[in-house]
């Protein structure tokens, strides 16, 4: 039989880490609350009997937030055979007063201290005897992080696991233990278990929502209780969930020795926090780190090492030497140029972009794990509030910059109906790691890497953040949307220096997933595209013309039946060849009258010839859509662009098989080394619908066909929107150029700013009412 | 007063939550409860939320959700 096993603390207090260390399970760590939403589980290593099951994050287990809706039903529903009640030793009043709520529950419980590291350092003194002795279970320490204890504490889990709880539960005032007694005698009577006794006495005296309406008790037991909860807030003057919260607290104040050392003065994290966080250097700063973050990664050292990749390792040793073995095996060309072109050139184009990636996730895996970024939801967090919006939205994004998935689903954090759907939204902008080669790509080979293109980089970024926050104050002016930001209390946790296990397991993981991807879709995606690009259904030939009378070819076509001999006759401006010593012809003057074979149907394309390949024909039918947008001008960035529906990566992937100089030859071949093109393709790649994984957990989230596509519909019109207003502005201001499109990207800036500044409480509907009324008028 | 009047370096203690329902329960699950001391670390203009130090720990609580708590000056 197995043993089930709950891991129940306050956000942030180590849960994650302890579950990976015990399970060796590898779940997302992160240093700010809220990161884990749903529940996970795990066998312990050491003993596959016992399942753990990680949480998320509670600061209490009353039914108004997602999280604490997820932890209670758990508790109440699956009864796992012990709780490891997960306690931040440098927050012991807060957490605490989760372990108090979490007694009434009757589960066997241990407490774990975690972050004993950093409660020795700062001398805290925690009195563990008293603290066992007042709750009546066992309380460890542990450092998840470090490893100590971590045995110790599931080994007591596992114990206790199989006898009943022992602890001490009441813990109120004599008048609150009265009335929950009285409650308890009036529930008692059916069906309830001794055990669940004492906790529905509490969640009913609190007048729960979620317990009343669950028991269905008659008329008049409720009013009975009702009397009895009037009747203790009538003597303790508060209502009645006040009462309880208080109570707890003063229990958990008086079982603390209140002895936190240096508690007002200024701690390091404080200092840092004045500057990081102050009102007009935070984003500068910000903007300054991520630059630094960009450069390093995009600009100089990671360029250093994809170029070499590149240009080295696939350019000019992987692909010519699968050639020439693939040749000398004596493989048909055919099936060579899959290989080494299409296959290894779409996955080697993706692949070389794994270093700059590595290092921009080692970078950014250190700012989150040390604190930075949390600061940084502050900051969004005041931004975002001004504008109405949930400073929560800003969790979401942080994640999606590794992968929109979890990213869009992390939204289930947020309480406020709109506030989410706004955030689902929007959170796709945000570049995640299959966008990297995107950026990679722009940024080294159109602009040339070094500062210019650690700026293109930083600016991607920063354009993902600027469309979540224009789109947060457009979208909450329209009624779908509107609504008061949710209530939000946030926590700063406190600055550490980043644990390396942390941040490698991080940076790994996400270049694991990466390069399987590459491995799988991508490797499927670029033998697709080398076929499209290779077959076609009509070859068009051109005649040969030749001069009956000389003999002289007029005109060589490229008509695909010009091989060999008759190729080199008419390399021979159609004369005879003869040999000049003997006077012997070598060889024939060509045949005059030749017509070249024309093909139709699916066949391979071959040398020399002038037909249209399948990929071309789809590829010159989509540019049309983006002409507008200048890198329509060329039919395969479109087809790229379109196939990062499949996985953002496959938009460097396919630009890599299609092009005949490999990634390094795209920038010349497709966008002329234009870096109004590369901009252009770049803002349409990063707002634009994203892949079909994101797609789907989007259509998860919203639980809904009409919002998702509406989100579609919103991510690509905007990115369109974008795009074109810079392509045509740029195209306006660097050459003079102005035409059609111009003028629609003017409407459409102006129609952007429109929406950005008019006063809220604006609908659409009213909006079309107005031009109407306008237009009757004229 | 309310915890919205306090001004930066402001130690308060906290006389009563007023107000009822989720936004309540939210400020009082995190510690800000009847007789428990306040350090207002910052306030900034313009609605940003409040910078407080409760129970040993930091906590930020917006504009509004300060007006709800009743507190009492104590240095
Ligand atoms: N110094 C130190 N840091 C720790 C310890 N345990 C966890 N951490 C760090 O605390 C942060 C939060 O850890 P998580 O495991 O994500 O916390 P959680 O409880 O799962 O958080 P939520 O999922 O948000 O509820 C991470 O940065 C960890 O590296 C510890 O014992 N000592
Ligand atoms: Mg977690």
């Amino acid at each position: 039989m197995s043993i089930k096993i709950a891991l129940v603390g306050n956000p942030n207090s180590g849960k994650t880490t302890l579950f990976n260390a015990l399970t060796g399970s590898n779940q997302y760590v992160g240093n700010w609350p809220g990161v884990t939403v749903e529940k996970k589980e795990g066998k312990i290593k050491w003993n596959k009997e016992v399942i753990l099951t990680d949480l998320p994050g509670v600061y209490s287990l009353s039914p108004y937030t997602p999280e604490e809706i997820v932890a209670r039903n758990y508790l109440v529903d699956e009864h796992p055979s012990a709780i490891i009640n997960i306690v931040d030793g440098t927050n012991l009043e807060r957490n605490l007063y989760l372990t108090t709520q979490l007694l009434d529950f009757g589960i066997p419980m241990v407490i774990a201290i975690n972050f004993m590291d950093v409660v020795r350092k700062r001398g805290i003194k925690i009195n563990l005897g008293k603290l066992s002795r007042e709750l009546g279970c066992k309380v460890v320490e542990i450092s998840a992080l470090k490893g100590d204890g971590i045995e110790d504490v599931a080994k007591e889990a596992i114990r206790i696991s199989k006898g009943e709880a022992t602890f001490r539960r009441n813990i109120f005032s004599s008048q609150v233990e009265k009335a929950l007694e009285d409650i308890q005698d009036l529930i008692k009577k059916g069906y309830i278990e001794e055990n669940e006794l004492r906790w529905l006495s509490v969640k009913l005296f609190e007048r729960d929502e979620e317990i009343l309406s669950h028991l269905d008790l008659n008329e008049k037991t409720k009013s009975q209780i009702e009397a009895v909860i009037k009747r203790a807030e009538m003597e303790l003057d508060d209502d009645s969930d006040g009462i309880i919260i208080s109570e707890r607290y003063d229990y958990v104040t008086s079982i603390v020795d209140k002895k936190m050392p240096g508690k007002e003065k200024m701690s390091v994290s404080d200092k840092i926090d004045r500057i990081v966080t102050n009102r007009w250097l935070a984003i500068p700063i910000f903007a300054l780190i991520m630059f630094s973050v960009y450069f390093i990664a995009i600009g100089s050292v990671g360029a250093w090492i994809t170029d070499f990749m590149n240009d080295t390792l696939f350019g000019e040793w992987i692909v010519p030497g699968i050639t020439s073995l693939l040749e000398g095996w004596g493989i048909q060309d055919w099936l060579v140029g899959l290989i080494a072109d299409g296959a290894i050139g779409g996955v080697g184009a993706v692949l070389g972009f794994v270093p700059q990636m590595l290092i921009l996730f080692l970078l950014l895996s250190l700012l989150e794990d040390c604190g930075y970024m949390s600061r940084i939801a502050f900051i969004m967090d005041r931004v975002f509030r001004r504008f109405g919006l949930s400073g929560k939205s800003f969790i979401p994004m942080l994640i999606a910059s590794g992968c929109g998935v979890p990213g869009i689903m992390a939204s289930r954090t947020i309480e406020q109906q709109n506030d989410r759907k706004i955030t689902i939204m929007t959170t796709g902008f945000i570049p995640c790691s299959a966008k990297m080669p995107i950026v990679g790509f722009v940024a080294s080979q159109i602009f040339g890497g070094g500062v210019r293109g650690a700026l293109v980089a930083t600016g991607a970024y920063f354009i993902g953040i600027g469309a979540v926050i224009c789109s947060g104050i457009i979208l909450k002016k329209f009624k779908a949307f509107a609504g008061n930001p949710s209530p939000f209390v946030m926590e700063l946790p406190e600055y550490h220096v980043p644990a390396p296990k942390n941040v490698f397991k991080s940076t790994f993981d996400r270049g694991w997933s990466f390069i399987k991807r590459a491995g799988t879709v991508i490797l499927l995606a670029s033998v697709l595209i080398w076929i499209g690009q290779n077959v076609s259904i009509e070859s068009t030939s051109t005649e040969i013309v030749i001069d009956a009378e000389t003999g002289e070819a007029v005109e060589s076509g490229h008509a695909h039946a010009i091989f060999g001999e008759l190729q080199e006759k008419l390399d021979n401006d159609g004369k005879p060849v003869i040999d000049e010593e003997t006077g012997e012809v070598v060889m024939e003057a060509p045949i005059i009258d030749y017509k070249p074979a024309e093909h139709k149907g699916i066949h391979f394309i071959e040398e020399g010839c002038t037909s249209k390949s399948v990929l071309e024909m789809i590829g010159e039918g989509l540019s049309i859509v983006f002409k507008p947008l200048g890198f329509g001008d060329s039919w395969e960035s479109s087809v790229a662009t379109i196939l990062g529906l499949v996985a953002k990566e496959e938009v460097v992937g396919a630009l890599g098989s299609m092009a005949e100089g490999g990634i390094n030859g795209a920038s010349e071949e497709f966008f002329e080394g234009s870096w109004l093109k590369g901009i252009s393709f770049l803002i349409f790649n990063l707002l634009c619908a994203p892949c079909f994984a994101a797609i789907g957990a989007i259509k998860n989230e919203m639980n809904s066909r009409k919002w998702t596509w509406a989100t579609l519909g919103y991510m690509t019109g905007l990115a369109y929107a974008i795009s074109l207003i810079t392509y045509q502005f740029g195209r306006l201001f660097s050459r003079g150029e102005f035409g059609f499109f111009t003028v629609i990207a003017i409407i459409l800036f102006v129609a952007f700013f429109y929406l950005l500044l008019k006063p809220a409480k604006f609908s659409l509907v009213n909006l079309f009412k107005k031009l109407f009324k306008k237009e009757s008028k004229a | 007063m309310t915890l919205k009047d306090a001004r930066v370096g402001d130690t308060v203690k906290v006389v009563r939550v007023e107000g009822e329902g989720p936004i309540k329960r939210r400020i009082m699950d995190l510690g800000i409860t009847k007789g428990v001391e306040i350090y207002v670390r910052k306030v900034a203009p313009l609605g940003d939320p409040f910078e407080l130090t409760v129970r040993g720990y930091e906590l930020s609580v917006r504009k509004e959700d300060a007006k709800m708590v009743s507190v009492e000056k104590i240095s």
